[in-house]
């Protein structure tokens, strides 16, 4: 499984990609949209855990951009709102079927990356 | 005035809402990512325990991480707590320079949404005046707010709180693009309410790419 987070607390992600790492989770991770659209130029990946609230492109739009290049690539989005009805009016609207609230815990986000690989 | 009231009463308790939102976003964060760091350290107990090594490096650099992270938490907190205490009185003498300080940190998140940076320019001094701290912060967020909607190429907005001849100013500059509204566009409703109970006035300065609010030394 290779995947792709993005979260804009840099030390979030890059230390969550060492702990999938371990868990023998291939994981790279971006601090921005734009940095994960470089990555995605030359790395394919199944799947991508998105932070939802990110500076200038967030995570709903991301999907977007990303979608538009790789269609079959799955999502996951993570949130520090809980259950905010604006988040999920929006994550709705993008069909953000995922959803996991900070802080993780990296089991049940394993277990929702493996729900959403399910063909 | 009743109305004018209930307007102030209703704009600060959105105001206030919208802050403990992000405040409490930030501190989400700041919860996430002590969570995985702690989480880090028990992946390398349990490596640890089927015989691999544990760099102390590693570990002395994931504690420096967490007290890092705790720091921030208490910055933020702190940042709140002085936030809820500016509704305490309906008039208090305060220093408009901790209040400038006090909404540029809570505005960060917001200011990162916008990819804007407010930078704060202090003064040598404490400058004084005596007003309703909370409904003038509200003040302040709708100017910084504008401001930030017009920031320029260089994406920052600077904050100066100056004493002046009848009271004290709050400066906001380096507002590039404030040229592209003819008269400023701030005076709202709510924010023409604000600066009839404050006794303050916001002006603008397109040329400088300025817009400055004037606040009597005795006012709120």
């Amino acid at each position: 499984m290779k995947i792709l987070l993005v979260d804009d607390e840099e030390e979030l992600a890059g230390t969550l990609a060492e702990r999938l790492r371990i868990r023998g989770i291939d994981a790279h991770w971006a601090i921005s949209a734009e940095k994960a659209m470089q990555l995605l130029e030359t790395e394919t990946f199944d799947l991508a855990v998105l932070d939802v609230k990110m500076p200038k492109v967030d995570g709903l739009k991301l999907k977007q951009q990303i979608q538009s290049k790789n269609p079959a690539m799955r999502f996951i989005f993570i949130t520090g709102h809980g259950s905010s009805r604006d988040f999920e009016t929006g994550a709705s609207e993008v069909g953000a079927e995922y959803y996991l609230v900070k802080p993780l815990n990296i089991d049940e986000l394993i277990a929702k990356m493996k729900e959403a690989l399910k063909p | 005035m009743t109305q004018d009231a209930g307007m102030i009463g209703q704009a600060g308790l959105q105001f206030f809402g919208k802050m403990c939102a992000s405040v409490s976003h930030d501190i989400k964060n700041v919860l996430a990512v002590i969570n995985e760091n702690a989480g880090l350290l028990e992946d390398f107990c349990l490596m640890a325990e089927k015989g691999r090594p544990i760099d102390p490096a590693r570990l002395k650099r994931l504690a420096g991480d967490i007290q890092e992270q705790i720091r921030r938490g208490d910055r933020i907190v702190t940042g709140m707590n002085r936030f809820a205490h500016s509704a305490d009185a309906p008039s208090m003498d305060v220093d408009l320079s901790e209040l400038t300080d006090l909404l540029a940190a809570l505005a960060l998140r917001f200011a990162a949404a916008r990819g804007v940076q407010v930078h704060v320019k202090r003064p040598r001094g404490a400058v004084r005046i005596t007003t309703a701290p909370f409904v003038l912060l509200n003040l302040m967020w709708l100017c910084l707010d504008e401001a930030m909607a017009f920031a320029g190429p260089e994406r920052i907005v600077e904050l100066a709180a100056e004493d002046s001849a009848d009271g004290a100013c709050l400066r906001f500059c380096r507002i590039q693009r404030l040229k592209d509204t003819p008269d400023g566009s701030l005076p709202t409703v709510l924010s023409s309410v604000l600066c009839s109970f404050l006794r303050a006035q916001v002006s603008f300065d397109p040329d400088a790419n300025q817009m400055t609010l004037l606040l009597p030394k005795n006012g709120g």
